[in-house]
């Protein structure tokens, strides 16, 4: 075996101190040399083990090499292949729990950089304008409706529309992207980058109509009128609270409404723009994932001077990726492991002014196969705030499945389908990624779309349910 | 884009604009709201709608200049366009054989209530109207309101005009002298829907009111629009925006509405 550097191609960022005053994307990104550097150490395996763990399964040995030759035009057409959104995937995908965990490199030290490259050969594709229209195929004469612009949603357009079939998106908000433009925030995957890819599929033929909300706007059954079929990509859109007293004091808000305001309605540059947004100088966000960290870091950004995490279990059970925690904690981010709000107190104007905790301690593993928090009694303590993120999960909108008959959903209201076909219980309706799955990542919402993508196609073939 | 089709001034600070929106025409009933976001730098501000015209395609609504984004909307001319007009949001009014039913309405909420009214009426209600301004200047669309209602009661804060005093006096009089009204629906202020709720509850007489608190996306995604009704948090947007006024936690809607109090003051400092 030749001799591969035990350790990723660091790449460059912006240092804490600085980044934690601006909006702009955190890393740098690989240059040229870097990204080859980095390409070498894979050692393209024959039975390449990484492949298994992505998703959508995209060659990676060959995307790789093709960068090792300085080929990036068709190590490019080699990533969209099967993933239409490199840009964003290479950037936000937890390669941790994916793709490099299974680089057989990672055995004995770092993986290869695989995220890092597919986003070094998606910003070199950006650099060179606008993106090859990939050759489509002639028209079907179908018409598809696709209801949400996330990454599920972006994927079955894309797909379906080279294949001859004519396909409408249909997006409640006044901008498409999805979680990517309304929750994601601009430092860690900026909103040109979504737009661009939005702008890629409508070159290619998809018609995008903003402003429509399915199930009041025009209903699934409005829409079956129209299309051959419908695919529902909306998400799971609606916020958790706690339920405890005060958890409606003014400036606490879910972590939805928090990034809503700050990414898509842009309140980080209020007064330009019109929404305004609280500036705490302490902000508090209670929960452990990705969107907490979001969170969080957003605080930071938007002048915290200090930014607090509370988690209920310890820091081995955050669900959050490594690399946000890691950035976390570089920023400054005070973390309160095994401590759970109990309810919040107020002023005389209804604004926020104390978190009451809990301090816990872990038991026996739960049903998640993580251990669970158990309460200490009597451990009450106050924590004074001035904004509070509520950031503890969310599930479905109901809006769709409560005005469409027929359509099945679950215990959480996600719609049941079929995890093979995108089917859900509704003739010609099909659904996937967030709605179907609950809370879940990028890259499965596209692999969840694909595979709707392929059996739409079928569907309207031979019109079999 | 959305098109301004027709826009007037009905009293001072309150405006009716007329939109070309086909669609939310084409589904739209009394008591659903829509979301409008004036220009690329806007906020989107949630608006009831105050009457439509399905066969051109066209909604109205009346709103009262309050701020910064009222005020945009305002500033609007004949031909303008607006960036986002989405609806229809919320869950309309259930109308049904009730009895007597009194529509009550109040600033921005006399406009809102008139499409009640009409629906109601026509649904074989005995529709008695109640509508409320500070003076005689500030009332608009009495006529218009008088046609769908079996009766008008008009009130004026300084006499000027009708009764004096307000919508929930004269509820509080007419229940009183055991008038019997079967249903109660509000439209307007916080403060008016709050009052006349207070009016109807010893009468044990239903009294649903249509609340407006802040909001972002109107969808469900957000929570911005927290209310506690009966105990139990609810999204106005979409669990609402009626609901029962003897069951609504009136003290957190207004201190609710009040959260960016001290930004408001920034955002007309700086328009
Ligand atoms: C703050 C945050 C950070 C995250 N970070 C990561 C990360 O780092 N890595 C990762 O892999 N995943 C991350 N995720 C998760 C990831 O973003 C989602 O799993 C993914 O976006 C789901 O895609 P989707 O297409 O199913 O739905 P969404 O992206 O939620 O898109 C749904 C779209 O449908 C629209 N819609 C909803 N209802 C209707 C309706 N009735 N009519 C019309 N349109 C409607 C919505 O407005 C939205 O645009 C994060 C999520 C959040 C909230
Ligand atoms: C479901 C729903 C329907 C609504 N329908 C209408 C409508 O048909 N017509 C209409 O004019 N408004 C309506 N509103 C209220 C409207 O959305 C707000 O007035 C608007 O968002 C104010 O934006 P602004 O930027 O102009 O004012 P801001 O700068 O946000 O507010 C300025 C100040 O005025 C106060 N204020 C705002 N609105 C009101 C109000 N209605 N009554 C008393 N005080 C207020 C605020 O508390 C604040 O202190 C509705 C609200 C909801 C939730
Ligand atoms: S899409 Fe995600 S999982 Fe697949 S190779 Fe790229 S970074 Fe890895
Ligand atoms: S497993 Fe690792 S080394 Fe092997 S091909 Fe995949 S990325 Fe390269
Ligand atoms: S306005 Fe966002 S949930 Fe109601």
């Amino acid at each position: 075996m030749v001799k591969v550097a035990s350790n990723k191609t660091k790449m460059r960022e912006q240092p804490p101190e600085e980044r934690i005053r601006n909006f702009e994307e955190v890393p740098y990104g690989y240059s040229m040399e870097e990204a080859v550097a980095e390409a070498n150490r894979c050692i393209q395996c024959k039975k390449p083990s990484c492949v298994q763990g992505c998703p959508v399964e995209i060659n990676i040995p060959e995307f790789i090499r093709l960068i090792k030759e300085g080929d990036l035009r068709n190590s490019i057409r080699v990533l969209k292949e099967t993933n239409v959104l490199p840009a964003v995937c290479g950037r936000v995908c937890p390669q941790e729990e994916q793709c490099e965990k299974y680089c057989i490199l990672a055995k004995k030290m770092e993986p290869v950089a695989i995220g890092r490259l597919e986003r070094f050969a998606a910003d070199w594709e950006a650099q060179q304008g606008d993106a090859e229209i990939p050759r489509m195929k002639k028209p079907t004469g179908k018409r598809v409706a696709v209801v949400g612009t996330g990454p599920a949603g972006i994927t079955v357009a894309g797909d379906l529309i080279q294949l001859g079939i004519e396909v409408t998106m249909y997006e409640a908000l006044h901008e498409a992207g999805g979680v990517l433009v309304y929750g994601i925030p601009e430092f860690r995957l900026p909103k040109r980058i979504v737009a661009r890819e939005i702008a890629h599929v409508c070159r290619m033929g998809v018609k995008l109509i903003k402003n429509v909300v399915i199930g009041t706007s025009l209903t699934v059954d409005d829409l079956l009128k129209e299309y051959d079929a419908v695919f529902i990509g909306s998400g799971a859109g609606l916020p958790w609270f706690m339920e405890i007293p005060g958890e409606n004091l003014n400036n606490i808000y879910s972590a939805n409404e928090y990034l809503t305001r700050a990414n898509l309605m842009k309140a980080y540059r209020f007064p330009e723009y019109d929404t305004p947004i609280a500036h705490g100088k302490v902000v508090t966000t209670i929960g452990g994932g990705n969107v907490a960290m979001d969170s969080a870091r957003t605080a930071l950004r938007l002048g915290a001077k200090r930014s607090i995490v509370i988690y209920r279990r310890s820091r081995n059970e955050m669900p959050a990726r490594d690399e946000e925690i890691h950035h976390a904690e570089e920023e400054g981010i005070v973390f309160h492991f095994l401590t759970n709000p109990v309810a919040y107190h107020g002023d005389a104007l209804g604004m926020v002014q104390e978190v009451e905790c809990l301090r816990m301690e872990l038991g026996e593993p739960d049903s998640s196969g993580r251990r669970r928090p158990i309460p200490i009694e009597g451990s009450n303590f106050r924590i004074p705030v001035d904004v509070v993120v509520v950031s503890i999960g969310n599930s479905p909108n109901p809006l769709i499945p409560n005005t469409t008959p027929g359509l099945e959903t679950g215990k959480w209201g996600n719609i049941i389908i079929d995890e093979e076909t995108g089917r859900t219980s509704k003739k010609g309706v099909f659904a996937g990624g967030d709605v179907a799955s609950g809370a879940a990542t990028v890259i499965s919402a596209m692999g969840a779309g694909k595979k709707a993508a392929k059996s739409i196609l079928q569907y309207l073939r031979d019109g079999k349910w | 884009m959305i098109q301004i089709v027709d826009r007037s001034m009905l009293v001072p600070n309150i405006h009716l604009l007329t939109l070309e929106a086909p669609l939310v025409a084409s589904k739209i009933q009394p008591g659903h709201f829509v979301i409008i976001k004036a220009n690329e730098k806007g906020e989107r501000i949630p608006l009831t709608v105050a009457d439509w015209n399905r066969e051109k395609g066209t909604v109205s609504c009346a709103f009262m200049q309050v701020g910064r984004s009222t005020r945009k909307l305002a500033a609007l001319k004949m031909g303008d366009e607006v960036e986002t007009f989405v609806g229809p949001l919320g869950k309309a009014i259930d109308i049904n054989r009730f009895g007597t039913v009194a529509c009550v309405g109040g600033c921005y909420g006399i406009g809102s209530i008139y499409p009640v009214a009409r629906a109601i009426k026509s649904a074989g209600n005995r529709v008695v109207s109640l509508i409320e301004a500070r003076s005689r200047f500030l009332l608009y669309w009495e006529e218009k309101i008088r046609q769908v209602s079996d009766a008008l009661i008009v009130s004026t804060s300084d006499g000027s005009k009708g009764e004096k005093g307000h919508n929930s006096d004269r509820l509080r009089e007419m229940l009183g002298e055991g008038q019997s009204i079967d249903l109660v629906v509000a439209i307007g202020c916080t403060f008016m829907m709050y009052a006349v709720s207070e009016a109807t509850r010893s009468f044990g007489v239903k009294t649903i009111v249509s609340l407006n608190p802040i909001m972002v996306d109107g969808t469900g995604m957000c929570g911005a629009c927290r209310v506690e009704v009966g105990g139990k948090t609810k999204f106005a947007c979409v669990d609402g925006p009626d609901f029962d006024g003897h069951e609504v936690d009136w003290g957190l809607v207004l201190a609710r509405r009040k959260a960016y109090i001290r930004h408001e003051t920034v955002s007309e400092e700086a328009s």
